[in-house]
């Protein structure tokens, strides 16, 4: 479960540059841009702390209370 | 800019730091990475422009001048931090005893509620996108309208309160936002300059053609604006090297570097200075510069309305993260500083009474629309203390003094390191009174005099330490 959050969180932050780096290239609108962005960081906000900071038993541990 | 909201802290604040507890170079590196991109950058990085600078000015400035800040943390600050493994607090306590200490506590507490104001501006502003009120001109000293002064007091509030209780949760947020607040940072910069691209109907091929527009759209040099300094190359570099004087050259991050293995960990430093000082510097000052090229009149230095016509509600909330992540702490620190003057009253409200003085500073524009110029009153108020600091480690004994004298005699106050600070800062602020010109230049500006004053400091010390020794033992 941590490796997958910590891929969610890798893709939402590669999502939060990738559209700026588009917009410079002509390839997304400046409104496509925010919203990929705004996307992104509802994604980074949400998946990051349910891993980041936290030890890595206690995942474990509320994976086999789940 | 940055506090030193990532120092370990509760453990060895009166002992060396032990062999076991030290740390890996990584965690330097996303320490700094993070502390320096910080909601101040976005008011530093418009202030450039404001202050006329051109391309190369700026670019290669920023280069040299964060080299500087690198070399002065590798060479400076890390090689005592390593071998003292102390606090700065405890050193200066062992050399110039509690009641110097004291002092030095409460200057460093006011500098600290200043600078946790003008973060706490920046964050207004971007209240200000949300509910549509008149925000501060570049050129306002005193609040403008009811609605900047209710935004600046909801955050200060919020931030004092939450750094009252203790700031561990935001630390968390600061921790997880940091890489995130990074690339946003990025973001605007990208943004900013396919703007300047389509508004010039310019064609980038290669690099030339990219310098091109940076030096005749996007920092074009010539006249400040009102109000403000003319920044040039040697300015730019001495900004950049100064702004964190406190901490290298003032030695504050002794009590970051005491954790390090190897004293050439302080190039750790670097990931700071050239992501939050270079690059997010950089991003900044060209959303500033789009707005004055789409609206010269606008002269107006908010981060919030300039993030988020960049990168939309993202860009907003970075704006607000970065300037609650960094104020949070520094009104924390602040009222540890004031705490060790009145232990006697609880921590909980002192440092609700620091975050009411720093929203009060936050309310008035100009301490974040001057804040080049109090950044470098800030390095310049702590340098004295740091060359003591280097002066006591490495000299005096050598020169047949008694180091850390204070600890040695039992005094609360070592004249010599007292008289070392004050004298320091009168001939500094008097060198920077004078206007002393050299064909034509005014070499002891206040981003300037900070360099002789360290010269200055170092050889007071150690004269007045001869004397003062002697008369004493």
């Amino acid at each position: 479960m941590r490796k997958l959050l910590q891929l969610v969180s890798a893709a939402a932050l590669i999502a939060t540059i990738v559209p700026s780096v588009m917009f410079l290239t002509g390839s997304l609108d400046l409104s496509q841009t925010k919203l990929a962005m705004l996307i992104a960081t509802i994604v980074w906000f949400i998946a990051t702390p349910l891993w980041m900071g936290q030890p890595p038993e206690q995942l474990e541990h509320e994976e086999v209370v789940l | 800019m940055a506090d030193d909201q990532s120092q370990p802290t509760g453990e060895f604040e009166r002992e060396p730091v032990t062999q076991r507890s030290l740390l890996g170079f990584k965690s330097f590196i996303g320490m700094y990475a993070g502390e320096h991109c910080a909601g101040t950058e976005l008011m530093l990085g418009p202030l450039f422009v404001a202050a006329g600078v051109s391309a190369y000015d700026l670019i290669v400035g920023l280069l040299l001048g964060n080299a500087l800040a690198v070399l002065s943390w590798t060479l400076l600050t890390a090689p005592i931090a390593v071998r003292a493994r102390l606090t700065l607090y405890y050193q200066l306590e062992k050399i110039c005893g509690r009641k110097l200490v004291t002092l030095y506590n409460l200057a460093n507490g006011v500098m600290f509620c200043f600078l946790a104001g003008s973060m706490i501006t920046v964050s207004a502003t971007a209240l200000g996108v949300w509910f549509d009120f008149p925000m501060p001109g570049l050129n306002d000293v005193y609040p403008n309208s009811v609605g900047w002064v209710l935004a600046v007091l909801a955050i200060g509030t919020a931030i004092s309160i939450v750094a009252a209780y203790g700031y561990e949760m935001v630390s968390r947020i600061a921790n997880i936002a940091a890489p995130w607040m990074v690339l946003v940072f990025l973001a605007f910069g990208l943004v900013g300059l396919k703007e300047f691209i389509d508004v010039n109907n310019s064609q980038i091929n290669s690099l030339s053609d990219l310098w091109h527009l940076a030096q005749t759209s996007i920092w074009k040099g010539g006249e400040p604006l009102e109000g403000q300094v003319k920044f040039t190359f040697w300015y730019v570099t001495f900004f950049a090297w100064f702004c964190n004087m406190a901490m290298h050259i003032g030695m504050s991050d002794l009590s970051v570097f005491r954790f390090a293995k190897y004293s050439w960990y302080g190039i750790a430093t670097a990931a700071g200075m050239y992501v939050g000082h270079f690059m997010a510097w950089i991003s900044a000052s060209m959303l500033y510069a789009l707005q004055l090229h789409n609206d010269p009149v606008n002269t107006d230095v908010l981060p919030g309305p300039l993030a988020y016509k960049a990168c939309g509600i993202a860009g907003l909330i970075c704006v607000i993260i970065a300037g609650w992540t960094t104020a949070n702490p520094t009104i924390y620190r602040a009222g540890l500083a004031f705490q060790a003057i009145v232990p006697n009253k609880s921590r909980f409200a002192v440092t609700l009474f620091t975050g009411a003085v720093a929203t009060i500073a936050g309310m008035f524009p100009a301490i974040a629309m001057q804040l080049l110029g109090f950044v470098a009153l800030y390095g310049l108020l702590l340098m004295p203390m740091g060359a003591v600091v280097f002066a006591d480690f490495w000299l005096l004994k050598r020169l047949g003094l008694q180091p850390y004298y204070a600890d040695h005699r039992g005094l609360s106050f070592n004249w010599a390191a007292g008289l070392t600070w004050f004298i320091t800062l009168g001939i500094c602020l008097g060198l920077v009174k004078s206007g002393i010109k050299i064909n034509g230049f005014e070499p002891f500006q206040i981003w300037f005099v900070a360099l002789p004053g360290w010269f200055i400091a170092t050889a007071m010390y150690i004269a007045l330490s001869k004397f003062y020794q002697q008369r004493t033992t």
